[in-house]
C-alpha cells in the first residue's frame, strides 16, 4: 500500500536536505539593515535625514574640536595664529590652551598651590570612603587606586619627555599605595564593617585636610573654587540630605500630628521654592537670623542652605518608598514585637530606601547639577571662574571652550551616577530572586 | 478577674509620660512644638535686633516708591518712574510668560524625543538617546549661558539685513522680531465670534460623543471642527472690514522697528528651558508608554480596533495616568528653573523683586519674602491642580 501511494506522489525526498542559510536580506549586516533602518518607505525617509543630520554636524565638530584644536598657547591670538598657519585663513578651532593653562585654577579655584596636595588626598580618602558603601567587596579600592597610581606614572613619563617637572612621589601616591595594598589584602566581604568606620571617619578628615587646622596651615574659604568647591558642596550635601531626607520621611509619615504638620510645612515650603532664592537666603538673610556680631562665613552658609534644599526632595523620594511597602509589612514588624525604632531600622526602612534608589540617586544627581547655582552669589565654582577668563584680554573671545570642558566634566559624573544606580537596581533585583 | 484588673485605670504616674505609649506621643509633640517655638522667637529676636543695629525697618512702604531702572522686556506698560511693585508685576509676569512659552514647547519637545526613543528606527533611537543623556547630564545653568552665547554670537545682526527683503518673522541676535496685531474697531466682535466658535466645536464634540454611545454612528468630528474654526472667523473678518491688522517688524537705522520683540535673553532662557525639560518629559513619557502592557494592545487589535483608535482608546489613557503627574512636576520645575533669568539678564521675579529693586532699596527680608510667597503661590497652586488630577484618575481600588 504504501509503494502505490509513492508511486502516486510527483516528487519525493530520499535523502535529508542541509538546512539553507537564511535569505540575505533577513540575516547579517543587510538583514539588521533593512529591520532596524530601511523597514518602510516612512522609516527610510527618516534614517536619511538623520543621518543627512549627522553628516551635516560631526565632521565640522570633529575638525573644530580635534583637528584643528591647539593645545599649547599663551594667548587666543596666539592660538588663532597657530591655526591660521597651519590651515590656512578662515579654519577655525578649538583653542583647548586655556584648559590647559587653567586647569590649576578650574579644579582648585584660587587654593594656594603649595597646598594642592590636601584636596588630592581628601579626593584620594573620598574614594577609600566611598568604595565601602557603594560595593560589597574592597576590589574596586584596589583597581580604582591602581588606576590612580598608573596615570600618575604615565604623567610623570610624560612630564619627564616635554621637560616639565612632576611629582611622582606624594602624600597621594603614598596613600594610595597604602590602602590600594589593603584593599587587596583585607578586602573580602567580611571586612567591609571595619572599612566603613573609614567612611565614618572621613568628614572629620576631610575637613581638616581643606580647611586646615590640627598642625595643617588654614586655609579661608573664600580661596575654595573651581571643581574642588562644587565637590565640597556636592558630597556635603548628598552625605547630609539622606539622613536628614530619612528622618523627615518618617515625620511625615508619623502619627503624631504635630511632628507630622512641621515635617510637611518645612518639606512643601523648601520644595516650593527655587533653589536660587534659598541661596540669596545664605548670601543676604542669613546673617539677620543669628545672633549679632556672628559672621560666619559664605560657603558654610551655602552648604547649610544645600543641604536642607535636597533633603526636602530626598524626603518626598523617601516618603513615596515607604508608601510603596505593603501594609503588611509595617504589621509584621509590629507582631514581632519590635518598637518604633527597631522596626524601621531592621524591617521598614532597608526595603523602603531598596525601592527608592532610583529616585535617590536622581536626587543626587540634581543636587550635583545644581551646585553651579553658586556661581549666581558669587562663589568661585567653575562657572564662576569663568567670568574673569572672559572678560582677561589674553583669552577675550573664547566661549565654546571653557563650557564643553565644563560641561563635559559635569557629564562624566552624573552619567557615573546615572549608571551605578541601573547596576544597583540590578543587584538587588538580583538579589530579590534568589 | 485579670480582666477587671486591666480595664481599671492605672493612676497617672509621671514617669508615664515617656514610658506609657498613650502619654509618650504627647510628651514628644509638646517637646517638639516648645523647641520650634522658642527657635522661631530665638530667631525672630536676632533679626529685630539685628535690624535695629542696622537701623532699618521692616515694611512694605518702599514697594510704593518709584523703581528708578529700566526693564527690557515687558508685557504691560512700565517706565523707570513707575512703583517698584510695578516693577515687580512686570518680572512676575516675565517669568510667567517664559513659563508658560517654556511649558508648551517641552512638552512637544519632550512627547517627540520620548515616541522617537521607542522608535524601531535604531539610528533615531539612538540620537534621541544622546540628547536625552546630553540634556539630563549636564547642569541647566551651562546650557542657559550656552545658548545665550549662540543667540549673541551666531545669529545675524540686524545690520545684517541691510538691503535685504525682511518676511514677517525676522530672527537676529537682538531677538526674534514677530508682527505686532493692531486691533482696530469691530476687533472685539470678531474675537467673541472666534470664542463662539471654540465653544462650539466643544459642542458638536460632546454631541458626536453622545450619538455615537446611543447609536453607534460617528460623525466626521474633524473636518466639522475645522470648519467650525475657520469659516465663521474668516466671514466675519472680512464682513466687518479686516478690523485686525499686522504691523511688521521693519529695519529703520540700526535696528528692527515694529513688530514685537521677543529679547535674546528671553529666547536663549526659553530655548535652553524647552530643552532641558524636554529632556525629562521624554523620559517620562517613555516610561508611560512602556507602562502599558503589550496585552492591552494587543487585546484592542483583537477587538478590531484600527491602530490609530487603539492608540487613542486604550493605550494613551492608560500611559496618561502614568504621564501626567510626574509631567506636571516637570512642569513646576521649570517654573523654578526660570529663575535662572538672572543668568541672561532676562529680568523676571527673581531679576526684578530679588535682584535690582533688592540691592537698590536694601529691603533683602521684604524683597525675599515677596518672592518666596511668590515662587510658592504658584507651586501650591500646580500641586492643587495635580492633586485634583490625581483624585479624578486613581484607580478605585477595595
Amino acid at each position: 500500500m504504501s509503494d502505490t501511494h509513492a508511486e502516486t506522489v510527483a516528487y519525493v525526498a530520499k535523502t535529508q536536505y542541509d538546512p539553507q542559510p537564511p535569505p540575505v536580506a533577513s540575516s547579517g549586516v543587510l538583514g539588521w539593515l533593512t529591520q532596524n533602518l530601511f523597514s518602510s518607505i516612512s522609516n527610510t525617509i527618516v534614517t536619511v535625514l538623520a543621518i543627512a543630520l549627522i553628516i551635516y554636524m560631526l565632521p565640522g565638530m570633529i575638525e573644530w574640536a580635534v583637528l584643528h584644536s591647539v593645545w599649547n598657547a599663551e594667548s587666543i591670538r596666539e592660538c588663532r595664529e597657530i591655526i591660521t598657519n597651519a590651515f590656512g585663513e578662515g579654519a577655525t578651532g578649538a583653542c583647548w590652551a586655556v584648559i590647559h593653562e587653567r586647569f590649576g585654577q578650574f579644579m582648585y579655584g584660587y587654593y594656594p598651590p603649595s597646598l594642592r596636595w590636601r584636596p588630592d588626598l581628601a579626593a584620594v580618602l573620598l574614594i577609600v570612603a566611598m568604595v565601602p558603601v557603594l560595593f560589597r567587596t574592597m576590589r574596586p579600592l584596589a583597581v580604582a587606586m591602581g588606576v590612580l597610581l598608573a596615570a600618575k606614572a604615565l604623567f610623570a613619563v610624560y612630564a619627564e619627555l616635554t621637560g616639565g617637572n612632576a611629582e611622582l612621589v606624594g602624600p597621594t601616591t603614598i596613600a594610595a599605595v597604602i590602602f590600594g595594598v589593603l584593599a587587596l589584602v583585607f578586602g573580602s566581604e567580611k571586612t567591609r564593617p571595619y572599612w566603613l568606620w573609614l567612611t565614618f571617619a572621613y568628614p572629620v578628615a576631610a575637613y581638616f585636610l581643606l580647611w586646615g587646622g590640627l598642625g595643617l596651615e588654614t586655609v579661608e574659604s573664600s580661596r575654595f573654587g573651581g571643581f574642588l568647591l562644587t565637590a565640597v558642596i556636592g558630597v556635603t550635601g548628598i552625605a547630609g540630605s539622606l539622613p536628614l531626607g530619612i528622618l523627615l520621611a518618617l515625620g511625615r509619615r508619623s502619627n503624631l500630628p504635630i511632628l507630622k504638620a512641621i515635617c510637611t510645612i518645612f518639606i512643601e515650603f523648601i520644595r516650593g521654592v527655587p533653589l536660587i532664592t534659598l541661596l540669596f537666603v545664605a548670601s543676604t538673610l542669613l546673617n539677620y537670623f543669628l545672633p549679632p556680631g556672628t559672621n560666619f562665613n559664605i560657603v558654610l552658609r551655602v552648604l547649610i542652605m544645600v543641604t536642607l534644599f535636597a533633603s526636602a526632595y530626598m524626603a518626598e523620594v523617601i516618603r513615596g518608598g515607604l508608601a510603596a511597602l505593603p501594609k503588611g509589612q509595617y504589621e509584621a514588624a509590629d507582631a514581632l514585637g519590635l518598637d518604633y525604632w527597631q522596626s524601621m531600622r531592621l524591617i521598614i526602612l532597608p526595603q523602603a530606601l531598596k525601592i527608592s534608589i532610583p529616585g535617590i540617586v536622581n536626587t543626587f544627581i540634581g543636587l550635583f547639577k545644581d551646585t553651579t547655582l553658586v556661581s549666581i552669589i558669587a562663589l568661585q565654582d567653575p562657572l564662576g571662574l569663568m567670568k574673569p577668563i572672559l572678560s582677561n584680554s589674553t583669552w577675550n573671545g573664547i566661549v565654546w571652550e571653557l563650557y564643553i570642558f565644563i560641561a563635559f566634566m559635569f557629564f562624566i559624573c552624573c552619567f557615573a551616577m546615572s549608571r551605578y544606580s541601573m547596576f544597583l537596581e540590578t543587584r538587588l533585583r538580583a538579589a530579590d530572586r534568589r | 478577674m485579670a480582666v477587671a484588673a486591666s480595664t481599671e485605670t492605672p493612676a497617672f504616674r509621671f514617669e508615664m509620660l515617656w514610658r506609657d505609649e498613650r502619654y509618650r506621643s504627647l510628651t514628644i509633640q509638646a517637646i517638639a512644638m516648645i523647641v520650634l517655638m522658642l527657635g522661631l522667637t530665638w530667631l525672630v529676636n536676632n533679626a529685630i535686633e539685628n535690624l535695629a543695629a542696622l537701623g532699618k525697618t521692616f515694611d512694605f512702604g518702599f514697594l510704593s516708591q518709584p523703581a528708578n531702572y529700566d526693564i527690557n522686556q515687558q508685557l504691560i506698560d512700565y517706565t523707570s518712574r513707575s512703583s517698584n511693585a510695578r516693577a515687580a508685576l512686570v518680572g512676575i509676569l516675565n517669568t510667567l510668560l517664559v513659563a508658560f512659552l517654556g511649558c508648551v514647547t517641552a512638552t512637544i519637545i519632550g512627547i517627540a524625543a520620548g515616541v522617537a526613543r521607542l522608535s524601531n528606527n535604531w539610528l533615531v533611537a539612538r540620537l534621541m538617546t544622546v540628547y536625552v543623556e546630553a540634556f539630563r547630564n549636564v547642569p541647566l545653568l551651562i546650557w542657559i549661558l550656552l545658548t545665550a552665547s549662540i543667540v549673541n554670537t551666531s545669529l545675524p545682526s540686524p545690520r545684517d539685513y541691510r538691503g535685504l527683503d525682511t518676511g514677517p518673522v525676522v530672527v537676529t541676535n537682538r531677538g526674534i522680531y514677530i508682527p505686532q496685531p493692531n486691533f482696530g474697531e469691530g476687533s472685539l466682535i470678531l474675537l467673541i465670534i472666534f470664542a463662539l466658535s471654540i465653544a462650539a466645536i466643544f459642542m458638536v464634540r460632546a454631541w458626536a460623543k453622545r450619538r455615537q454611545e446611543s447609536t453607534g454612528e460617528q460623525a466626521p468630528v474633524f473636518l466639522i471642527g475645522l470648519g467650525l474654526l475657520i469659516v465663521p472667523s474668516l466671514i466675519a473678518f472680512f464682513l466687518l472690514g479686516r478690523p485686525i491688522s499686522l504691523t511688521l517688524p521693519e529695519l529703520a537705522g540700526f535696528n528692527f522697528q515694529g513688530g514685537i520683540q521677543l529679547r535674546d535673553s528671553l529666547i536663549a532662557l526659553w530655548v535652553a528651558l524647552s530643552l532641558y525639560t524636554g529632556a525629562f518629559i521624554a523620559e517620562i513619557v517613555r516610561a508611560g508608554i512602556l507602562s502599558v502592557s503589550k496585552g492591552q494592545s494587543e487585546a484592542a487589535f483583537a477587538l478590531g480596533l484600527r491602530p490609530n483608535r487603539a492608540m487613542n482608546l486604550v493605550i494613551l489613557p492608560q500611559a496618561l495616568r502614568v504621564i501626567i503627574p510626574p509631567l506636571i512636576s516637570q512642569f513646576l520645575n521649570l517654573t523654578k528653573n526660570s529663575s535662572l533669568a538672572i543668568a541672561v539678564g532676562y529680568m523676571d521675579a527673581t531679576g526684578t523683586l530679588g535682584g535690582i529693586t533688592l540691592n537698590q532699596t536694601g529691603r533683602e527680608m521684604e524683597c525675599i519674602l515677596l518672592l518666596m510667597g511668590f515662587y510658592l503661590i504658584v507651586s501650591l497652586s500646580i500641586s492643587a491642580v495635580m492633586n485634583l488630577y490625581n483624585n479624578r484618575v486613581r484607580l478605585v481600588e477595595r
